[in-house]
C-alpha cells in the first residue's frame, strides 16, 4: 500500500497509562507534544540539542531524548514520563531515594534523570557504579556533581 | 525549538520509501533521527518530506551468514547491535557502538543513518572502510551493492543518492580489528579516530575526522613504525578547531593509528 504524505495527523498515544488523541503537525517535536498539547511539563526542556537529557521518556519502554523524536513518529506508542511514577502522592523508592540522598539541588535534570534511572533499574535491579554512570551518561546535571545520584541509585539496587 | 514545515510520510515496504523518495526532490530518510532533526533545529538542513523507516522491519535485522558474514540492517540501531548474539561475530561492531554518545542517543540511532549522515566526525565510516564492509543501496530499479571504500563521496555526502535508501551493510568475518580516538568527553564527538583491520590480508588503516571522508592507508606490514611511516607520508591536511589544530590532528592520527593496529595485532591470536 503506498504510504500518502501528510503535513499533520491524528496521533495517537498511551501516556501513563492514559490514551490522548491529538491532530499534530509532522514538524512538532514529542517534548513540546506533552508539554504544550498534553500539559504535561514534568518533561523538562534543557538544551533541546540531544544533550542534556532532561526531556528523557520511555518510548514503547526504550529510553529516548523527547526532543529528538518527532510525535508524528510516536503515533501508536506507548510513553512513560516522570509523571507515571508515582502513584497519586506515593512517591517510588527511587524518588523517595533521591529526596533522601540529596540527589538534587535545582530539580531542573530530575524529571530525566529518573527516567534514565527507571530503565537502568527495570533492565539491571542490582547496577554497579560503573553501570549507574554509563546510564546517566546522556544526563546532565550542573548541581550535585553526580555523587549524590549514583548514591541514590545505588541505594535502590542494593 | 520549531522544526521547518515539513511533509511526512510512513512507508510499510522498502519498495513503497524508495518510491517516494524518488518520486520528491527534497525527500529525505528518517531513520532514527539523532542527526536529522537536530540538523533541521539548526535550518542546516530543511528537507520537504521526511520519510519514517520506522516500519521497515526488514531493515532491522542483524544476521549472521554462514561464512560468517555480519549483515546488519541499516535500521538496526547502536542498542541492538551492542546486544545482538550475531553482531558479536565481528566484535568491533558492538565495541565501537558502545562508544557512541548515550543511552539515549544509542537506543535510536542507527548504523545506517551514522553512515549515510557521513558527518567526518562519525564513528562508523572509518570502521565500515577499515572492514572492507559492503553496502547494499535499494532503488526503484533494483539493489545495488557499493564497496564502503567508495561509498563516502564528501562531508555529509554518499554514494546513495536521490531516490536511493541504503538497506544493508555487509561486513566479512573476521577479528583482527582496532579502534581509537580522541573524544570531546567520554564517548563524546571525535577529535580524531582511526579504525585498523588486519583481516583480508594488508593491513588497512582509516583516519577519520581528518579530510571530507575516511583516509584509507595501506602501510607495508602490521608494525607501529610502519603504520606511523603510513600516517606520516599520507600528507593530512585536518581542519583546525577550537578543540584541536591541525597540527594536533596530526599528531593525534599517528598515535591513535599505532593504537588502533596494536589493538588489532593483540587479536591475532
Amino acid at each position: 500500500m503506498a504510504a500518502t504524505l501528510v503535513r499533520s495527523r491524528p496521533v495517537t498515544v498511551d501516556v501513563n497509562g492514559t490514551t490522548y488523541e491529538r491532530e499534530v503537525e509532522a514538524r512538532r517535536l514529542l517534548i513540546h507534544f506533552l508539554r504544550d498539547d498534553l500539559d504535561l511539563t514534568g518533561s523538562h526542556i534543557g538544551c533541546d540539542t540531544g544533550n542534556c537529557g532532561a526531556c528523557s521518556v520511555l518510548l514503547d519502554g526504550t529510553l529516548v531524548k523527547s526532543c529528538m523524536v518527532l510525535a508524528i513518529q510516536a503515533d501508536g506508542a506507548k510513553i512513560e514520563t516522570v509523571e507515571g511514577l508515582a502513584e497519586g502522592d506515593e512517591l517510588t523508592e527511587l524518588q523517595q531515594s533521591f529526596s533522601a540522598h540529596h540527589a538534587l539541588q535545582c530539580g531542573y535534570c530530575t524529571p530525566g534523570m529518573l527516567m534514565s534511572a527507571t530503565a537502568l533499574l527495570r533492565e539491571k535491579p542490582h547496577p554497579t557504579d560503573d553501570e549507574i554512570r554509563k546510564a546517566i551518561q546522556g544526563n546532565i546535571c550542573r548541581c550535585t556533581g553526580y555523587v549524590n545520584i549514583v548514591e541514590a541509585i545505588k541505594a535502590v539496587g542494593a | 525549538m520549531l522544526l521547518p514545515e515539513v511533509e511526512y510520510a510512513r512507508p510499510a515496504s522498502v519498495q513503497d520509501a524508495v518510491r517516494l523518495l524518488s518520486e520528491y526532490d527534497g525527500a529525505r530518510p528518517l531513520a532514527g533521527g539523532q542527526t536529522i532533526i537536530n540538523v533541521m533545529k539548526a535550518r542546516a538542513a530543511a528537507p520537504d518530506v521526511l520519510v519514517d523507516l520506522q516500519d521497515l522491519e526488514e531493515l532491522k535485522g542483524i544476521e549472521l551468514a554462514t561464512d560468517g558474514t555480519v549483515v546488519l540492517g541499516a535500521m538496526a540501531t547502536y542498542s541492538d547491535v551492542i546486544e545482538s548474539a550475531e553482531a558479536r561475530a565481528r566484535p568491533i561492531l558492538g565495541e565501537v557502538c558502545a562508544q557512541i554518545a548515550d543511552v539515549q542517543v544509542r537506543n535510536r540511532g542507527t548504523v545506517g543513518g551514522n553512515v549515510c549522515s557521513n558527518d567526518p566526525t562519525n564513528h562508523l565510516p572509518p570502521l565500515m572502510v577499515a572492514l572492507g564492509a559492503t553496502m547494499t543501496v535499494a532503488s526503484s530499479g533494483g539493489e545495488r551493492s557499493v564497496p564502503a571504500e567508495e561509498f563516502f563521496v564528501g562531508v555529509y555526502e554518499t554514494a546513495a543518492g536521490p531516490g536511493e535508501l541504503l538497506t544493508r551493510i555487509s561486513v566479512p568475518a573476521g577479528k583482527e580489528d582496532g579502534f581509537a580516538a580522541v573524544t570531546i568527553g567520554k564517548d563524546g564527538t571525535c577529535i580524531v579516530n582511526v579504525a585498523a583491520s588486519l583481516n583480508g590480508g594488508a593491513p588497512r588503516v582509516v583516519v577519520g575526522c581528518v579530510d571530507a571522508v575516511p583516509v584509507l592507508l595501506r602501510p607495508d606490514s602490521a608494525t607501529e613504525d610502519a603504520v606511523r611511516e603510513a600516517v606520516q607520508n599520507a600528507n593530512l591536511h585536518p581542519p583546525s578547531d577550537v578543540h584541536a589544530s591541525a597540527e594536533y590532528r596530526r599528531h593525534l592520527a599517528q598515535v591513535l593509528a599505532a593504537r588502533a593496529i596494536n589493538e588489532a595485532r593483540t587479536r591475532r591470536n
